[in-house]
């Protein structure tokens, strides 16, 4: 993932790397340059004119000089003009997306994110794109602020509940590229990761053909085991028995389990049905009543495959 | 009262005369206000996005306020601050006797400004109209109507604190009256009331349009 | 008339002694001592939090040393305190209020009461912060956004209200300034005779008293949202969180500017003491604090570039920002032009300014790119950012203010501190900075994000550089410290009176150190603050 690194820069995979990545280093030249003569004459001046005796007094006492301040003045705003146009222009092109976009929607939610297609009826964990092909991200957030992130297509924008906010790219190399969560958003913050897997068209196809229907083939058991992953309920969950944010769902079918406030429930379709729609209503006891409801975000078919999958889990 | 009673006012020992001391209270008075009234001012403009935002929650809200209550606070905090205005003159003549029932007919009025919104927010908890939570008016469509009444008791609340917090200083003023001589030199305490309710009233006059009339 | 005893005009430190004669004092040395120790006590603490943090940062997740929930709230501690308990009032309130009335040749501060009330309710904020500690776990960030912020965690509550006490004594002690330089200067002190910290600090005060109030309004509403839920940023409730951003950052954009002028004005004392030279551009400095005040109202958005908010915005706040960047750089020209044929002298406080000349200079030009809209969109919410503000708030602000005790530790205390001590030390600040922070600045432009518990394995390698520098740095503070305290003692050497040949009254005039009002009798000024003579061929 990382051999075409630059120092500075990570690898580039969608049509604006090319532009950021020479904006950015346009500008990191011009400040080495600043930089170097302003340490340089600081260092020369320093070691130049160090005081030899205690009462030793100064050469001169040089209070301006027109035609250097005219100048250092003129040139840093001829500077900043610059690049505050190609930022702009830079910045209204990655704002645009073009009219054949294809669009995704993304949904962020402590600590996962999921992508809907809408018109092939797919949700999945990861956003599968196809190379060469805008696509455009309208994105919300179910509960606090998120942000995504594609550090590799050099793009992000914040995820907001209650909002909409788009962005656009278009990939340029197939291969898989990191997705971060970039604004902090509660315990997993820096676990909300996913990644943007670029594919060629025909394959592109092909996943969108299985995608589709991922119950296709399947036990509602396996339908469920896929859904753990792709709906994001292994953030939280484990299925081996590990500690995590919520309880584990290995062995807990059929068990009796304390609730918080005293009472206990048998876990069965009931009680495991209405954690996913109405999460807040029975918590385990010990854990805490963050777990973001699932009415209307998860089918009938999906329900019932997640049910059968952790009915399965001894 | 006899003035031969009365005290003259001492100048602190950082100063060197009295018109520097004197200066030096104005213009920080000054810039306390300007930072109450960059306070108010982020308030007010937060209000008038809710406006923008939700026009027809404030469009459905707005008839629960009775104008009329509205427009009388607005004379009260006006003529107090023009009962403020004559008492800081008479205090620069050193009379003292007016000074003082101009600060009591200010205190007046501050009270019945207060009055009438005791009478407005027992009429809204009558029917229900509550900040936040506590909502559970009757009859209304708009989802944001609820904000409406929260921004209301924010913004009156905060203000009416600010009603109070003036008419402290106007009692502050009163006690200081029995024991200082004021005068064209020094009348401090009777300016800082001034100010102050001026801009109790400079707030009013903003979010009397914004809550009660607008749209 | 009634008498009043007219207090002894003797050395302040050993007027009316007993700590309550100094808890109730208006006299404002004794306030500032009080502050600069206080601040120095957060800055620990808060240091204490970083270094912490740091170490979990060795390697990246869960590995048996803090939980993510402990780590995300070591950094809002860290950025609670060092913001609102030692940058914000740091440098004004701990050395501005010594220093201000000094370089003024006034007896004291123009509003004594209002400056104890500063003092005061800086107390009050920094117990409300223990309050929260105790309370919980605040883990919002010191930005507290909505709606994460907008929980039932008391811990947060307990530091939004913290913060707002904190609030209003910086925008006391910015009123006083303003104050006092309108009125109580010396005669012959012309606006343009008074030292260039001094106009930094009538800068910052315009600041603080305009832009702090609407942090003020923020907290108080963020706080009834919590408890009322009125709707106004919660969308739950159908409010903007964005809205809430908006409220919050035109506060904090002007509060870092009101975070570092104050540094430049340090910079600019110690390189004019230093070279024994006029400062180049005197007046262009002076005017270019009060241009980034100005323009620091207008470009809050910077933050939020990202944030949805219409591309028009985003681009009118990044045309206005690049205009902050000409003051700034302007002030880097003339510092270097006045070393230029000056008498260098190398001596702790002057390792310090030089040192908040090469910050500043990455600080600022690692700003200005920032600016760059399509270059921010990467940058944004990554290390690349906490780089380059700790450059700015670190390495120009606290080392102004380090710099600044060292040099007017004499006069503040009468004494004189170890100079090789003191060099090494700055020395080692120097070095522990850079290997800290450097770091950060290719991590986060290779997209590592910040506030981050568990990272990447390829920013393993920058993540324990950077741990390694906290070490330094940390080792660095402390034997300064240690340093100043030990001049203390009875057998250190006593100060003289102007032990850096300075021209600025509060060195020529005034004792070391100085008398109750300050002066024996109120100095009359016949020249600028730095005219320093030349050398005969």
């Amino acid at each position: 993932m990382d051999t075409t690194k630059s120092l500075w820069l990570p690898e580039k995979a969608s049509t604006f790397a090319n532009n950021i990545d020479w904006a950015f280093y346009l500008y990191y030249w011009i400040s080495v340059a600043f930089f170097v003569v302003i340490v340089f004459l600081i260092a020369l001046f320093v070691i130049r004119y160090k005081r030899r005796r205690p009462d030793q007094l100064a050469s001169a006492q040089i209070t301006h000089n027109t035609v250097m301040e005219t100048v250092w003045t003129a040139i840093p705003l001829l500077i900043v003009m610059f690049l505050f146009v190609i930022g702009m222009k830079g910045y209204w092109n990655m704002r645009v997306a073009p009219a054949n976009a294809m669009q995704v929607d993304v949904i962020g939610r402590k600590w996962s994110w999921s992508f809907e297609y809408p018109q092939e009826g797919i949700s999945n964990d990861t956003l599968v794109v196809p190379i060469h092909q805008p696509v455009r991200l309208r994105m919300t957030s179910m509960d606090v602020i998120h942000s995504f992130s594609i550090p590799a297509f050099r793009t992000k924008a914040d995820v907001i509940p209650g909002r909409y906010n788009t962005l656009w790219f278009e990939a340029t190399e197939t291969g898989t590229f990191q997705v971060f969560c970039t604004q902090y958003c509660g315990t997993n913050h820096s676990y909300m990761w996913t990644a943007v897997k670029v594919m060629n068209p025909d394959d592109y196809q092909a996943w969108v053909a299985v995608a589709s229907d991922p119950s296709r083939g399947k036990t509602p058991a396996q339908f469920g085991a896929i859904l753990y992953t792709k709906k994001g309920c292994a953030a939280c969950h484990s299925v081996d028995g590990t500690p995590g944010i919520g309880p584990t769902w290995k062995g807990i079918w059929g068990s009796s389990t304390a609730l918080e406030g005293g009472r206990s429930v048998t876990v069965d379709s009931v009680y495991v049905v209405k954690s996913m729609m109405d999460p807040a209503a029975d918590v385990v006891k010990g854990f805490q009543p963050i777990m973001p409801p699932f009415q209307g975000v998860l089918s009938d078919k999906e329900v019932n495959g997640l049910a059968a999958y952790i009915q399965s889990l001894k | 009262m006899a003035t031969a009673t009365l005290e003259e006012h001492e100048v602190a020992h950082h100063f060197d005369d009295l018109e520097q001391e004197f200066e030096s209270h104005r213009l920080g008075m000054w810039l306390f206000i300007a930072s109450e009234i960059m306070m108010f001012g982020g308030l007010i403009v937060g209000g008038l996005l809710l406006l923008i935002l939700h026009p027809s929650a404030f469009a459905e809200a707005r008839p629960h306020l009775d104008w009329r209550l509205g427009a009388l606070n607005t004379f009260f905090l006006l003529t107090g601050g023009f009962t403020m205005a004559r008492a800081a003159a008479f205090a620069q003549k050193g009379e003292q006797g007016k000074v003082q029932l101009h600060l009591v007919l200010s205190l007046l009025f501050g009270a019945g400004f207060l009055v009438v919104k005791t009478i407005e927010y027992k009429a809204k908890f009558h029917h229900g109209l509550l900040p936040g939570d506590a909502f559970h008016g009757e009859g209304f469509t708009s989802l944001h109507a609820a904000t409406f009444f929260g921004y209301y008791f924010v913004s009156t609340g905060l203000h009416a604190l600010h009603v109070i917090i003036g008419m402290g200083i106007m009692v502050w003023c009163l006690l200081v009256s029995r024991k200082v001589h004021f005068t064209r030199a020094y009348y401090t305490p009777v300016e800082f009331a001034g100010m102050y309710w001026a801009l109790v009233d400079l707030v009013w006059v903003f979010l009397f349009p914004l809550l009660y009339l607008v749209g | 008339m009634i008498a009043h005893v007219h207090p002894e005009n003797i050395n302040y430190l050993k007027a009316k002694p007993g700590l309550i004669n100094w808890f109730v004092t208006v006299d404002h040395k004794r306030i500032s001592m009080m502050f600069l120790i206080s601040t120095l006590f957060f800055f620990i603490l808060g240091g204490v939090y970083a270094m912490l943090f740091r170490l979990q940062l060795w390697s990246p997740g869960s590995h048996g040393f803090i939980s993510a929930d402990t780590y995300n709230h070591f950094f809002t501690m860290h950025g609670v305190i060092m913001v609102f308990l030692v940058v914000v009032p740091g440098i004004p309130s701990a050395l501005g209020n010594f220093v201000l009335p000094l370089q003024l040749g006034a007896k004291d501060l123009a509003l004594p009461k209002i400056n104890l009330t500063s003092l005061y309710l800086y107390w009050i904020g920094g117990i409300l912060a223990f309050v929260s500690l105790i309370a919980g776990h605040a883990d919002s960030g010191w930005t507290f956004y909505a709606p994460y912020s907008i929980s039932k965690n008391p811990a947060v509550l307990w530091m939004l209200t913290a913060a707002f006490f904190l609030g209003f004594s910086s925008i006391l002690t910015g009123l006083n300034f303003i104050v006092t330089i309108h009125k109580m200067r010396a005669p012959g002190m012309t606006w343009f005779r008074m030292p260039l910290f001094i106009w930094a600090l009538y800068a910052t005060a315009i600041m603080q008293i305009f832009a702090t109030p609407v942090l003020a309004i923020t907290l108080l509403l963020l706080l009834i949202e919590n408890f009322f839920h009125i709707g106004i940023f919660d969308p739950a409730m159908g409010g903007d969180p964005v809205l809430m951003q908006h409220f919050f950052w035109f506060y904090s954009h002007p509060a870092v500017y009101i975070i570092v002028v104050p540094a430049f004005g340090i910079c600019s004392e110690l390189i004019a003491t230093f070279s024994k030279k006029e400062i180049f551009g005197y007046k262009f400095v002076a005017f270019s604090s009060i241009g980034i005040t100005l323009i620091g109202f207008l470009v809050w958005g910077h933050h939020m570039f990202v944030s949805g908010q219409s591309e028009i915005a985003n681009t009118i706040f990044s045309f206005l920002t690049f205009f902050t960047a000409i003051p700034s750089a302007i002030k880097v020209f003339n510092w270097t032009a006045t070393l230029y044929r000056g008498s260098i002298d190398l001596r702790t406080p002057m390792l310090y300014g030089l040192q908040i000349l090469f910050n500043f200079t990455i600080g600022g030009l690692t700003g200005i790119i920032l600016s760059i809209l399509s270059v921010d969109i990467h940058l944004h919410d990554t290390y690349f950012v906490v780089s380059h503000f700790h450059y700015v708030a670190m390495g120009t602000t606290m080392i102004a203010f380090v710099g600044g005790v060292h040099y007017w530790w004499p006069k503040m205390t009468g004494k004189m501190y170890n100079e090789v001590w003191g060099r090494t030390a700055a020395i080692l600040v120097f070095f522990g900075f850079q290997i800290t922070f450097f770091a950060q600045l290719i991590m986060g432009s290779q997209g590592s994000p910040r506030r981050y518990y568990h990272y990447l394995p390829e920013f393993q390698i920058y993540h324990r550089i950077s741990t390694v520098g906290v070490f330094f740095l940390a080792a660095g503070l402390f034997m300064a410290l240690i340093n100043l305290l030990a001049s203390l003692r009875k057998s250190a050497p006593d100060a003289p009176q102007n032990p850096w040949g300075a021209r600025t009254l509060e060195w020529e005039v005034a004792p070391t150190p100085p008398l109750v009002f300050n002066f024996e009798e109120t100095p009359i000024v016949t020249h600028g603050p730095y005219e320093y003579a030349t050398e005969k061929a």
